[in-house]
């Protein structure tokens, strides 16, 4: 695994894909980032910086490498190739006799206390209550004292509208509200990055505003850094600082969503969000 | 062609000492079935081949076969078994080896996103396990399992051939006594049968309450 | 060193001629049980309740009961109905009706798989009911389970040691009488043993062959 040069982590600002509000240190910077399934390409040499509680979306068609970059940020996947820094420090690789080795497993864990991610199919623990699927890992993988992770459970699942709902099971909820439990849950662990995976894919059209809402919320009251991979390209424009298009594993084109989505300046964003926005 | 009452004693008894071996047996079973389930998917590879060895070894040879061994050969190596231990140790291994099989594949079932959601929640691969896998692999286990108690409750009437008075050695003593055979080993197969009912209805209602509330239509 | 190799050598003949008898019985029963259990399977699904319900009972009781004293039943009983057999012929049976209800499940599950529509385009085209089945359902439902029968045909071969318990000169019974000679268990024993792994592991690899070839899932 090749790790990123110093002269090449330094040189942010002539690099056009890692367009961010100058001046900042960047929360998460993605360098040279990639990843194949067998043959298939799905992330191509692609540079990200995202700033400290920016909004980041990403759009673009399926497989084009969006929902990968949030899975090897949350440590799902493994990149065959480049580095990834969270506020500075090395991701899948950590510092030892002074070079940078491949991240073990504790490594690993004391980075991904940084984020938090939410799944297109809930992913709720069907065993448990709605509380305890929130409380579960405050208490057993931080070791919070279970009344406070209990009274903390109880606040997010306020805020997320479902206070009412704290001893039913997943099964017994709708899309909706089982979306909005798993956002409540990646909270509890309070992670300075959160990922959202197209949150609102698998959901019934009815439910959809709810769980938007709740993110709408949440960027507006937190100092998160949110980074969403979406379809809801109307959602994108209101909920994100920056959208980014992602087209075969690379990042075409970026900015803010207002020029991005009046005035793309690259074909196959144009003929994207033409195609998005007809259907 | 009924059992006269007065014999139905000595059938009780050996009934009591088949569940007793069926019990024991049972929990072995249970223990060889997660450890040797689980070790099957270690990334360790001598974990991984010392549990298929156990597995293959014991799924492919017969269990009588490997109750004579214990019984007759073990002693040999100056290894002397009470035939109730060499019952219990002989069929728990045996019904744990197919158990092993079990374990894993209901393991295996449990959809990729729970293994996810658990590791996005920064839980270490034992935690995910033994609170988020598990207890939902156990729901999928039981009716397997109920299967295996029912093949682990056949099976102990093997153990009449090592000496043991089970129910099924019990028939044999009365039908040498008293030549009644039709009765006799009618009556010790209607008492199997409401041994395995009995099994199934423990099962049936584990399965309710372990089931309670969820898994309805599993988190989507 | 306790291991006797000369006397391992000795009774090698004569265990492996036993392995010709443990085989056939094998291939015996398995007949009868694909029969037997072709029979049940489509009784329980014929929709006659006094056809279905005593049958399914009855291959219920026979599945839930042990082997062994169903031999013992047949063995003794039998002749008590004037039916006079071999031992072997005896073993053989039982060992076909017992796993016949396993057999049944499997080739109903088979049928279960064949989707509806079949059987509806079948009467549509005018189809009778015995050319629908045999010529429409059966090509469809049987390949699926073939692997599922191989891996029954194997629990058949790893049952005949309890033949020996009425006297049929399989393995187990050669093994005993030759161990009770010379007091020498240990060499009879795990040859039986050895034997049995290798028979089982060559007929799962050829088992999983066909499964391959098949293109199907182990289980249904």
């Amino acid at each position: 695994m090749s790790n990123p040069s110093p002269a090449q982590v330094a040189t942010p600002d002539l690099d056009m894909s890692r367009t961010m509000p100058s001046g900042a240190k960047p929360m998460i910077r993605f360098s040279g980032i990639c990843k194949a399934f067998g043959s298939l390409v799905v992330l191509d040499d692609l540079d990200l910086d995202i700033a400290p509680a920016e909004k980041v979306a990403l759009i673009g068609p399926s497989g084009s490498g969006k929902s990968t970059l949030l899975r090897v940020l949350m440590t799902l996947e493994r990149p065959d190739k480049g580095s990834i820094e969270i506020d500075g420090a090395p991701l899948w690789h950590m510092p030892k006799n002074g070079g940078l080795v491949p991240a073990d497993g504790r490594h690993l864990r004391e980075m991904r206390k940084n984020v938090g991610m939410v799944f297109q199919q809930f992913n709720l623990f069907p065993h448990m209550s709605v509380l305890r699927n929130v409380t579960e890992a405050p208490v057993h993988v931080l070791g919070i004292d279970k009344d406070e992770a209990d009274a903390r459970a109880r606040d997010l699942l306020d805020m997320v509208g479902l206070r009412d709902k704290v001893n039913h099971y997943p099964a017994q909820l709708s899309g909706g509200q089982q979306q909005r439990v798993a956002i409540a849950r990646a909270l509890a662990m309070r992670p300075r990055v959160m990922l959202f995976d197209e949150v609102t894919s698998a959901l019934d059209p009815e439910t959809v505003g709810e769980v938007l809402s709740v993110i709408r919320d949440l960027a507006h009251e937190h100092n998160l850094t949110m980074l969403m991979v979406t379809h809801q390209m109307g959602f994108a424009r209101e909920f994100a600082d920056r959208v980014c298009f992602f087209y075969q594993g690379r990042i075409l084109e970026q900015g803010p969503p207002d020029r991005l989505f009046n005035d793309p300046q690259n074909e196959r964003t144009q003929a994207f969000l033409r195609a998005v926005l007809e259907s | 062609m009924f059992l006269p009452i007065e014999f139905y004693g000595n059938l009780l008894q050996g009934a009591l000492i088949t569940i007793q071996i069926t019990a024991m047996a049972g929990v072995l079973a249970f223990v060889c079935a997660l450890v040797a389930g689980l070790a099957r998917m270690s990334s360790w590879r001598p974990v991984r081949w010392t549990a298929v060895t156990y597995v293959e070894f014991f799924r492919g040879t017969s269990a009588l076969v490997q109750l004579f061994w214990l019984f007759y050969a073990l002693p040999l190596f100056g290894l002397s078994l009470s035939p109730m231990t060499v019952a219990v140790l002989g069929l728990g291994l045996h019904i744990g080896a197919y158990g092993a099989e079990v374990v894993r594949s209901a393991v295996l079932a449990i959809p990729r996103g729970q293994h996810e959601a658990a590791l996005a929640l920064n839980m270490s691969p034992a935690l995910a396990m033994r609170r988020v896998i598990l207890p939902q692999a156990v729901v999928a286990m039981l009716p397997p399992f109920n299967n295996l108690m029912i093949e682990l409750l056949k099976a102990t009437a093997l153990v009449s051939l090592i000496t043991i008075t089970d129910l099924t050695f019990q028939g044999q003593l009365l039908n040498t006594a008293t030549l009644k055979t039709a009765p006799i080993f009618m009556a010790v197969l209607v008492f199997y049968f409401l041994i395995a009912l009995g099994i199934t209805s423990v099962f049936r209602t584990l399965e309710r309450r372990l089931s309670v509330g969820r898994l309805k239509g599993m988190a989507r | 060193m306790i291991w006797d190799w000369d006397y391992a050598l000795e009774v090698l003949p004569k265990l492996l001629d036993a392995l010709i008898v443990t085989v056939q019985a094998a291939l015996v029963g398995f007949v009868i049980a694909l029969v037997l259990g072709m029979l049940i399977a489509l009784a329980r699904r014929s929709g006659r309740l006094w056809l279905s319900v005593p049958v399914g009972a009855l291959a219920e009781f026979i599945r839930s009961t042990p082997l062994l004293v169903q031999l013992y039943f047949l063995f003794f009983v039998l002749p008590g109905f004037g039916i006079q057999t071999s031992p072997f012929i005896t073993g053989v049976i039982g060992l076909g009706v017992h796993y016949a209800t396993y057999t049944a499940e499997v080739y109903r599950a088979g049928l279960d798989a064949v989707p509806r529509g079949q059987w509806e385009a079948a009467w549509a085209l005018d189809f009778s009911p015995l050319h629908t089945f045999r010529s429409i359902i059966l090509p469809q439902a049987l390949p699926p389970v073939v692997p599922v029968l191989g891996n029954y045909l194997i629990a058949i071969f790893k049952d005949t040691p309890l033949l020996s318990a009425i006297t049929v000169l399989e393995m187990m019974q050669v093994a005993k009488i030759e161990g009770s000679e010379t007091f020498q268990y240990l060499e009879p024993l795990t040859i039986v043993g050895l034997l049995f792994l290798i028979v089982s592991l060559i007929s799962a690899v050829l088992i999983g062959r066909l499964e391959n070839h098949l293109g199907v899932l182990r289980r249904i």
